[in-house]
């Protein structure tokens, strides 16, 4: 294997989490990358050049030709609500269907380890008595990042997490992520346009082209969290 | 005691008072003029139409002949269906679905009424069998065309929540089930409110038919509750049946939302 960018291509051991190959949808691709284990990959791109629809076709949300695999399965050996309950993609706006905040969170999932992430998202414990009406669109989106976790998922698909967050809630719900990330040996997908956000989170970052990705240099500049 | 037979002259005095209301809806600005007069017209050329084919119908009494009318109907009553909503379901399968609901829930619902409960012989008497086809596919298609109308623009304005739901892993059948529900109920509401009005508020078409006709009230009322009966149960399986059969066809093996397999106006602006 004599390509330029190697690293771009799956490595042949277990440590590959997601492995993404010649994934094509609408007139987009065809895409090949894979996400370690505990990896956090950054994309970026142009507006509209369609990072979105990329998550979503990883998914399953939308049609799409080519592979997606988890831990070496493809996506087409799972029912698809199972496959979405483990990579699971929390999109850039959320809805919300009941009247209330705490009915949108699934029972199973343990009423301590909900109060632990949504305090540390900056929520009090009442929260989940909360009207919807009421929620503002940074508290809708880091509710909505607490909800994607609900199914414990081994990939996290993330599109513009902390668009609406200010600095301070950007920086808890950065902290909630890569916590995650570390106790559930999972892999995040992150897309921002925040170049800044990425050199601080990211492992590695890619640029999504209309038929391709650009791997980019991520330099770890720890000047830039202490500001 | 035999009915008064109406003359043209009758007929016309009764047309006067819808050109009247044409009038005026020209006067008010509502836009109606025209399409109260055209369908007005079309409505009874339709009627006049019919009551041609019903006495060649009832003179013959054949089984084929009985059973191309009611073909004819059910085919009617599902372009009708198409007819009456924003956003259809594309291409045959839209208009097989309303039909297919329709075929199902009015051709039983009548079948069981002619041969077990009326037990007229032989059972396709067209002069039982096809104004009760009539009266059960006239409902079925409101309540079904009521009930897909919703289902669509539903599916149209509340994508959003659907895919959101999907997303967490929910099935189709999860995430669509409050928007089902509720497009279920909205067809069958019409039959529930005529229920409770009948006889209270409205007397029926069709017993008021009859009592003209010159059948004695009790018999008249009898046949009416037969009548909404099955006009109830119809409507009921029609609507639920169309809405399970809508539900798998907007969404894809993958548990997808297919909204392009939507077509309407509303589309076409975007």
């Amino acid at each position: 294997m004599a390509q330029p960018s190697l690293s771009i291509f799956p490595p042949q051991n277990k440590s590959c989490r997601l492995c993404v190959e010649d994934l094509r949808f609408l007139a987009c691709g065809p895409y090949t990358f894979f996400l370690q284990k505990g990896e956090c990959l950054g994309l970026s791109g142009k507006s509209g050049i369609g990072k979105t629809q990329m998550l979503r076709a990883i998914t399953d949300l939308i049609p799409h030709t080519g592979k997606v695999l988890l831990d070496g399965v493809s996506s087409t050996a799972f029912p698809a609500p199972l496959w979405r309950s483990m990579v699971t993609m929390v999109p850039a706006e959320s809805f919300w269907w009941y009247d209330i905040v705490g009915d949108h969170f699934s029972a199973e999932f343990g009423a301590d380890s909900l109060q632990d992430k949504l305090a540390a998202v900056g929520f009090k414990e009442d929260v989940l008595n909360w009207q919807i009406s009421r929620l503002s669109t940074g508290e809708k989106q880091r509710l909505a990042l607490i909800r994607g976790l609900c199914n414990t998922p081994s990939v996290l698909l993330l599109d513009e997490p902390c668009s609406a967050l200010d600095g301070y809630h950007t920086t808890l719900t950065e902290g909630l992520i890569l916590n995650y990330l570390q106790h559930n040996n999972a892999s995040v997908l992150w897309v921002s346009h925040d170049h800044e956000q990425l050199q601080r989170v990211a492992d590695r970052e890619l640029c999504v082209e209309k038929t391709g990705l650009i791997e980019k240099t991520v330099e770890r500049r720890p000047v830039s969290v202490e500001e | 005691m035999d009915v008064i037979a109406l003359s043209a002259w009758d007929l016309s005095i009764a047309a006067a008072l819808v050109c009247a209301l044409s009038l005026l809806s020209l006067f008010l600005s509502l836009g109606l003029e025209w399409k109260i007069l055209i369908f007005s017209c079309r409505m009874t050329a339709q009627l006049l139409f019919i009551g041609i084919v019903l006495r060649y119908l009832f003179a013959s009494g054949s089984l084929p002949i009985v059973l191309l009318m009611a073909t004819v109907m059910l085919f009617a009553a599902g372009r009708e269906v198409l007819a009456r909503q924003n956003l259809r379901l594309k291409g045959i399968t839209g208009y097989a679905i309303g039909t297919g609901a329709m075929f199902v829930s009015s051709f039983s619902v009548s079948l069981i009424a002619l041969v077990v409960i009326i037990g007229v012989d032989p059972w396709y008497t067209p002069q039982y069998a096809i104004p009760l086809l009539g009266m059960l596919l006239g409902n079925t298609m409101t309540g079904v065309s009521l009930a897909l109308d919703r289902l669509t623009d539903q599916f149209y304005k509340e994508r959003g929540v659907v895919e959101q739901r999907l997303l967490l892993g929910q099935t189709w059948q999860e995430a669509s089930s409050d928007i089902r529900k509720e497009c279920m109920r909205t067809g069958m509401i019409p039959i529930i409110n005529s229920m409770a009005a009948a006889g209270l508020v409205s007397l029926p078409g069709m017993m008021t038919g009859q009592i003209l006709g010159g059948t004695p009230p009790m018999e008249a009322v009898k046949y009416q509750i037969l009548i909404i009966f099955l006009i109830a149960a119809g409507t009921g399986f029609g609507v639920i049946s169309a809405i399970w059969m809508s539900g798998h066809y907007l969404f894809d093996n993958r548990h997808r939302l297919c909204l392009e397999r939507l077509s309407g106006s509303r589309l076409r602006k975007r």
